[in-house]
């Protein structure tokens, strides 16, 4: 490792950090334009004026956005994300039990999906424009055009109405033993692969059929190499960085992308708890949400970036 | 009914023969399903409650910003959740009666201004202190603070004094209320040790459980409240679960998987699927629910009354009833009043009539389009019910313009502010409760803005009248006066449709509100 490669990671660490800045602009304005107020959201057919004037006094309504958006940044910055207006709990107790529970959600479904799509990527390319190729793809194809909730339902159908072999709602909760948890989130961790299979298998298979038209690969066929060590040992490698970036990309999907997921199978995740403050328009949560989301996101696309950077040599050693 | 299905039934509640097996014999005699197992149900119901298991529901209306501050509650799984944990000083029965539960009596002054609250004995809270008639005014204090954000705030300002002097809460009225028993059956009203002003999402209470799991949004879970002060009549499952399911789907999938035992809000339009599911039962009744579409009575155009009397006469009820709620309700006749109610009367029920309203609207003088704004979160079906309303003054030579609106603020920004729109109600328990929440000139919710000095004068004297017969008619003469003259178009009434899966026991329909009242898992059992 040499410090080209340092100097490239900071800026992209500094850029990240500067992208979260304006997010986190982009975010506060955006929630300020919302119809209605959280006062009128939180009395809802029961607002009178004067309750509405106690509460909006109450919650600070009345200071200017701009001043309400740096006291916000300041608490974000030392770990204070302020207390849910609806409820008054603190957020970042409420959201760290969520967070968890997506973070589950997305860890096993990514376990089941990335390697999958791997493998099912270079089969395809093994046997590519045979009938394995055109299975695999057309399979995968097929799962990821349906939208998600058909998939859900489907998968409810079968597994939890008919055969009863796992539970079609997921709740799950603290304590809970580790196998029942498992078996709760089978049918959503089953919903997401199959939704995000297909794009990963798509660019693994087009990043690698990509690299075999080179020269080297057909040296390594001359040389007697089988097609799967040919694929293995001198097109991956070199396909690598692609892939890396779709499966980030992917995985940033599985933690910020699953609120439908997360309704059709009444999974407590982050998904479900943005949507419900976002409808009782409680600023600070869907704030710190969106704003979690935006790290996320962010930072896998750094990790896909840094990753990128250092499997490709003429980034490592540039001239 | 034959005596061997009676015997036959019988031997199922006594766990002698299966369930599937009985209701293969009932075919066989020739009844049919749904009769077979409602006597299924009385046999069971005579056979007594069993105790134990966990009885688990699986309901929309929950969400993660819920909190155990009765104050606050406002959607369905909180309501029945603080039904299970809470104890309220009245209750209405299934039958419409008052239900005595802390208070053991309560009595009035004859001008039905001075209300005495009588404090049973013995009721214990959950935290083992008994609950004395200092905790009780205090609760109703606290709802009636102006901070306090009560749900109930709108009835508790017409309260005056609150004292507790020994075994009794002595409440002085602003004006005479016949009805505040009544009113004090507010779901709100959880009795709390001293009155939750120390700590109001605490969930103690003196209800039939015990909280043990809060999580909003996600479950709620409790168990049985060993000294529960009438556990022979609630409180026979050893545990309880509120499982939070928006999706309508999920749910039920969840009752046909076996995951819960009730669920609530089946829509109309699958419940004739769901009742040809093995094990389930569809439990519909009626409710004081009811599906509007609302004119402003001082605003143009429909400040004229020939206007609002056409657009009344122009909207098909029957064919709204038939398409909308598959005949799950009944036929509304503009004014917010059913069988539900007590001291109810029949008025003719009004009709289609499109010559009649054509009439009408040429009197009026209007000329073009009339605008209608809806939205899919007014009522469920709100949109098509205003394409049907639509179709049918056409017919009638009134043309109606529809403006779809986003659901997202739509109580905000169209209900109460624009002059015609689609909307629903719940309900009350009184006719009093409900035309003074939104027929009285003064009320916040006036959302027809009918502002009659007349009417707000019959609705006080009713009020306070104790005779009950000269009460009936002062209602029917109200109702005839909204029904006429008001800016309600009232196409239907809807119904409670939830479902119970199989073993559940112990059913019973409540008018007041969906899930026996919030009770049903308290008050139901799982059969052996």
């Amino acid at each position: 490792m040499s410090s080209p490669i340092l100097k490239l990671v900071a800026q992209r660490v500094a850029l990240g950090i500067l992208l979260l800045l304006a997010v986190s602009v982009l975010i506060f304005a955006g929630t300020q334009i919302l119809p209605g107020d959280v006062a009128q959201a939180i009395l809802g057919q029961s607002a009178t004026p004067e309750s509405l004037a106690n509460l909006r006094e109450q919650l600070g309504l009345n200071q200017p956005a701009y001043l309400r958006y740096f006291h916000w940044l300041g608490g974000v910055l030392t770990g204070d994300l302020g207390t849910a207006m609806s409820s008054g709990q603190d957020i970042a107790t409420s959201i760290k039990g969520r967070l968890w529970n997506t973070l589950f959600l997305a860890f096993w479904a990514a376990i089941v999906a990335v390697p999958l799509a791997i493998i099912l990527g270079l089969i395809a390319v093994r046997y590519r424009n045979g009938w394995v190729d055109k299975l695999i793809s057309g399979l995968a194809l097929a799962s990821t055009s349906f939208p998600e909730f058909f998939i859900g339902y489907v998968l409810v159908y079968f597994f939890a109405v008919k055969w009863q072999i796992f539970p079609g709602i997921s709740t799950v909760y603290d304590g809970m033993p580790f196998g029942e948890r498992m078996q709760a989130i089978a049918l959503p961790a089953a919903a997401l692969t199959l939704v995000v299979l297909a794009h990963m298998m798509r660019m693994t298979r087009a990043a690698i059929l990509n690299v075999m038209q080179s020269a080297y690969v057909e040296t390594a066929e001359l040389k007697g190499l089988s097609a799967f060590n040919v694929i293995r040992k001198h097109a991956f490698p070199n396909a690598i960085a692609p892939i890396i970036n779709v499966v980030m990309l992917n995985l940033a999907y599985l933690i910020v992308g699953v609120v439908v997921v997360e309704v059709i199978f009444v999974y407590p995740g982050m998904g479900q708890y943005l949507v419900d403050h976002v409808t009782k328009r409680d600023v600070p949560v869907v704030q710190a949400v969106g704003l979690i989301f935006a790290a996320v996101y962010i930072s896998l696309n750094i990790i896909a970036d840094i990753a990128a950077i250092v499997a490709n040599p003429r980034l490592r050693h540039p001239k | 009914m034959s005596n061997e299905l009676e015997f036959l039934s019988r031997r199922v509640a006594s766990g002698k023969l299966s369930r599937r097996d009985f209701l293969g014999r009932a075919a066989a005699l020739g009844i049919s399903a749904p009769f077979a197992n409602s006597m299924l149900s009385s046999a069971a119901r005579a056979a007594g409650p069993v105790k134990g298991g966990t009885l688990k529901a699986g309901l929309v209306g929950g969400e993660s910003t819920n909190s155990l501050d009765p104050a606050l509650f406002m959607t369905q799984v909180p309501f029945a959740f603080g039904k299970m944990w809470g104890e309220l000083i009245v209750e209405l029965s299934p039958e419409g009666k008052l239900e005595n539960r802390i208070a053991e009596e309560i009595g009035s002054s004859d001008d039905a201004k001075v209300w005495t609250l009588k404090i049973r004995d013995g009721v214990e809270f959950h935290n083992g202190k008994t609950v004395t008639a200092e905790d009780v005014a205090a609760t109703l204090e606290r709802h009636s603070d102006e901070k306090s954000k009560s749900g109930a705030l709108g009835y508790m300002k017409g309260i005056e004094t609150i004292k507790a002097s020994g075994k009794e809460v002595v409440l002085t009225l602003k004006e005479a209320n016949a009805d505040l028993p009544y009113l004090l059956s507010d779901y709100h009203l959880i009795v709390q040790p001293n009155g939750g002003k120390d700590k109001a999402d605490a969930g103690i209470s003196a209800g039939p459980y015990k909280v043990t799991t809060n999580e909003p949004g996600v479950r709620h879970g409790g168990e049985r409240f060993a000294n529960y002060w009438q556990g022979d009549k609630m409180g026979h499952a050893d545990q309880i679960e509120l499982i939070v399911i928006n999706d309508a789907t999920a749910r039920t999938a969840a009752l046909q998987g076996g995951q819960v035992n009730m669920i609530n809000r089946v829509e109309p339009k699958i419940v004739d699927l769901i009742k040809r599911l093995p094990g389930v039962t569809i439990r519909n009744h009626a409710g004081p629910g009811h599906y509007v579409f609302i004119m402003h009575c001082n605003t143009a155009p429909f400040d004229n009354a020939d206007l609002r009397m056409a657009l009344k006469l122009a909207i098909d009820r029957e064919e709204m009833l038939d398409k909308i709620l598959r005949g799950y309700g009944s036929l509304g006749n503009d004014f917010p009043i059913n069988a539900s109610y007590p001291l109810f009367t029949e008025i003719e029920q009004r009709k289609y009539d499109p010559d009649k309203a054509k009439f009408h609207f040429k009197k009026s003088g209007h000329d073009g389009a009339v605008l209608l704004r809806t939205s899919d979160v007014a009522f469920p079906g709100a949109v098509d019910a205003s394409q049907l309303f639509q179709q049918s003054a056409a017919k009638a030579g009134i043309q109606i313009e529809l403006k779809r609106e986003p659901g997202d603020g739509y109580w905000n920004e169209v209900w109460n502010k624009q002059p015609f729109c689609a909307s629903y109600w719940g309900g009350r328990s009184t006719q009093d409760q409900m035309y003074s929440t939104a027929y009285l000139s003064t009320a916040d919710w006036n959302d027809t803005r009918f502002k009659r000095p007349d009417f707000d004068k019959m609705v006080l004297a009713a009020r306070a009248e104790l005779d009950e017969t000269k009460r009936k008619q002062m209602y029917h003469d109200m109702a005839v006066l909204v029904r006429d003259d008001g800016g309600l178009i009232l196409p239907m009434f809807n119904q409670f449709i939830d479902a119970t899966g199989a073993k559940v026991g112990g059913w019973v329909d409540d008018p007041h509100q969906e899930l026996m009242n919030g009770y049903a898992l308290a008050k139901c059992w799982l059969e052996a």
